[in-house]
């Protein structure tokens, strides 16, 4: 278990993020005939319900720029998780090189 | 858990970026003073940053049939005590408020309270706690990244229902109906961020061992382990 503790890792987060999708049904299509939209982002949703609970409110500013579509949200969002990506990586690849050096220093030391 | 722009009313806008302020002074010297006296800690510290921007991104399906993202912010607080989440966090928040339209500027204080304040002290004491308690550093660290998630959207509820009680059953009935709609979906989520965290704090930690070690009150013996 402990020696591949980091593939068990990884395997329990797709599991995690596929199950649902193979899990939630569709519900049926309303009487409009539209589909029922499911996978919707939670934080849409309570402000949904807060319009239901209190419809007087109105929003009192809006978002300074909105991303002109879907497309560029998503573009974005990608960005927001390579610039993230790219950091970690740099920095495990760096990390990974220097316990490298160290350790065939230690071992020349040794002999 | 972002309260999207003007999804407030204006005093608890003010109200929560009142709370979160003093957090956000004290988090930036904290980071400040870290990096003058433990300079080798910047990298590490960037990297507590750009897990928070790589966990924020994603938006991940749920068993509830809507999509949620984890936090990110467990890892630095584990790693560096959780005010210097806080500036970390912030700048996230920010990012999204002005790039994304994904909270807002005058929703920031009620974000930056549930998701880089809330989150990283409840990681931190739920880490302390679980070593104090001699569970395994591992498994401390998954249950304070997990739990740490789950109490950003739980307070992120709590924020909503203060500010929309229900009609008739009250804040305790909003509270109850916001948590369905964020907390549910975010089990399985904050297991998927808890099962991350070590998966990251595990590369840092093998690859430097000593370093590790004097952050973390963890002996070097254990980290090997």
């Amino acid at each position: 278990m402990k020696r591949f503790l980091n593939l068990w890792l990884v395997g329990g987060v797709i599991a995690l993020a596929v199950l649902p999708l193979w899990v939630v049904d569709r519900p049926a299509a309303g009487p409009d005939g539209a589909e029922v939209e499911i996978f919707t982002g939670a934080d849409g949703q309570a402000m949904e319900f807060i319009a239901k609970i209190a419809p007087s409110y109105t929003p009192w500013a809006k978002p300074l720029f909105t991303p002109p579509s879907q497309e560029v949200e998503s573009l974005l969002f990608a960005l927001q998780a390579a610039l993230g990506a790219g950091f970690i990586g740099y920095y495990l690849g760096v990390s990974s090189g220097r316990s490298k050096a160290r350790r065939e220093q230690g071992g020349e030391a040794a002999c | 858990m972002h309260i999207m722009e003007g999804f407030l009313p204006i005093e608890h806008a003010v109200g929560w970026t009142a709370v979160s302020a003093p957090f956000l002074v004290w988090g930036l010297r904290a980071v400040g003073r870290r990096m003058r006296e433990k300079p080798e800690q910047r990298m590490l510290i960037g990297v507590a940053a750009a897990f928070t921007f790589v966990l924020s991104a994603l938006k991940i399906p749920s068993v509830t049939g809507s999509c949620s993202h984890p936090t990110g912010t467990g890892l630095g607080a584990v790693l560096f005590g959780p005010a210097a989440m806080v500036p970390l966090g912030t700048v996230v928040l920010l990012f999204q408020a002005l790039l994304l339209a994904h909270g807002g500027l005058t929703t920031l204080g009620a974000n930056v309270f549930s998701m880089a304040i809330a989150g990283p002290f409840a990681a931190a004491g739920i880490y302390r706690a679980a070593r104090a308690c001699r569970i395994p550093w591992r498994l401390a660290v998954f249950c304070a990244a997990a739990l740490a998630d789950l109490t950003t959207y739980l307070v992120t509820s709590l924020q909503l229902a203060l500010a929309f009680p229900d009609p008739s059953g009250g804040m305790l009935a909003s509270f109850m109906k916001f948590a369905g709609i964020f907390a549910f979906t975010q089990v399985p989520l904050a297991i998927s961020e808890g099962l991350l965290t070590v998966l990251v704090i595990n590369a840092i930690a093998g690859f430097n061992p000593r370093e590790f070690a004097e952050l973390n009150r963890v002996t070097a013996q254990e980290v090997r382990t």
